[in-house]
């Protein structure tokens, strides 16, 4: 065989062809346009949804991890629960790479106002997740030292209940962010306040 | 050996200026008045072998004169003796730094002056430890109320004042039974 190619080669001729070819036979035989190829992979929607969908399964949370909460957070991350069946796995420690402030753990005065610099530094689309008792309400913690609340420096999407949360209610919590972000008017919001500008 | 012998040796050395010792399960307290307390301090670290100082806290009995009080918890190094000095404080009264005998003071008698505003003459470094600079109250004080009190410092921090909701829960130990004893939600006249 090899002795062949080569002759043919030093001939200057073309090697004779496989009438088997190595592809699977494409189901639509009789079209041979490019729309055929593609036709079966096509899927029509809004562009909000499509937008919608790719943000919400990659979600990359920053984890303000400031107190026990927190490693509650980091269960979540590991192996055992993993958020990264959610695609959130992705845990952003610059708040310039991240979509979700996790608030995971009691917030003091001393501490608040560096809780709003980081949230500042998130890029929008951003939403934050207010994790357990006093990160929601100050929890038990009703004390000259500690914020009441982390809703009254930034805006919460999801409070989590728990002192502190289980694993599996943080899961819950994500998941119930995911599903807000669905309904979201993400390009829709746009056109209206160009609309309101142009008049 | 307990830190009796000490406490006698003491007794020996300052006289008068020790004004009571107290001796509760085998836990020995030397109250002193305030003007000899760093001399007390210093017979206790360079003589007695006291190396180390454990504690440094601070009691406000609000109403009472002298209103404050320090607590000394002091030790030896092989931890066999334990040693507690106790001075009170009149209000704006500086009391003599410790840092000059123990290094470890130093942060001790921060977090007191943060706390309960007992400024210490001598002390290398004394600015707030817990609360932020600027923070215009001592919060550990019987004055201050639980709650908190709004304050407000631009782009370095802020307070407000904390619901309580019908707290402070504060247990009330003389009560007939245990559902009155427990800490619950109660309206305060």
């Amino acid at each position: 065989m090899h002795n062949r190619l080569e002759e043919w080669w030093m001939a200057g001729k073309i090697p004779p062809q496989p009438h088997r070819t190595m592809v699977s036979p494409s189901i639509n035989t009789v079209h041979t346009a490019y729309d055929s190829k593609i036709e079966g992979n096509v899927i029509i929607t809004r562009v909000d949804a499509a937008i919608n969908w790719m943000r919400k399964n990659s979600l990359w949370p920053m984890p303000m991890g400031l107190a026990c909460c927190a490693i509650e957070l980091m269960a979540t991350a590991s192996s055992r629960f993993d958020i990264s069946r959610f695609g959130m796995e992705v845990m952003r420690f610059s708040p310039r790479q991240a979509d979700v402030l996790i608030v995971s753990g009691t917030v003091t005065y001393k501490m608040a106002l560096a809780v709003k610099r980081i949230w500042d530094q998130m890029p929008e689309p951003k939403w934050c997740v207010a994790m357990g008792a006093c990160a929601s309400s100050g929890g038990m913690y009703r004390s000259y030292a500690v914020l009441q609340g982390i809703d009254r420096l930034i805006p919460v999407d999801v409070y989590i209940s728990g002192c502190p949360p289980r694993p599996e209610a943080l899961i819950e919590g994500l998941m119930k962010l995911q599903t807000k972000i669905e309904g979201e008017e993400s390009t829709m919001a746009q056109k209206k306040s160009f609309f309101a500008e142009v008049g | 050996m307990s830190s009796a012998a000490d406490v006698t040796q003491l007794r020996e050395i300052f006289g008068a200026k020790i004004l009571q010792t107290v001796e509760f399960r085998d836990e020995n307290t030397v109250i002193v008045e305030l003007g000899s307390l760093h001399d007390v301090l210093a017979k206790c670290r360079n003589d007695l072998g006291y190396a180390m100082v454990l504690d440094i806290s601070s009691v406000d009995h609000f109403g009472d004169d002298p209103r404050f009080e320090i607590v000394y918890e002091i030790a030896s190094l092989d931890d066999s003796r334990h040693l507690r000095v106790k001075a009170k404080v009149s209000e704006d009264e500086p009391v003599a730094s410790a840092t000059d005998l123990w290094a470890g003071a130093d942060w001790h008698e921060r977090e007191v002056w943060d706390m309960m505003g007992i400024a210490f003459s001598g002390h290398p470094n004394l600015k707030r430890i817990l609360m932020w600079e600027g923070y215009p109250f001592f919060p550990l004080r019987k004055d201050f109320p639980l709650a908190g009190r709004p304050s407000d410092m631009p782009d370095v921090a802020f307070s407000g004042v904390a619901p309580l909701e019908g707290g402070p829960f504060v247990t009330s130990a003389g009560a007939e039974d245990t559902v009155r004893r427990e800490p619950r939600a109660r309206v305060i006249e």
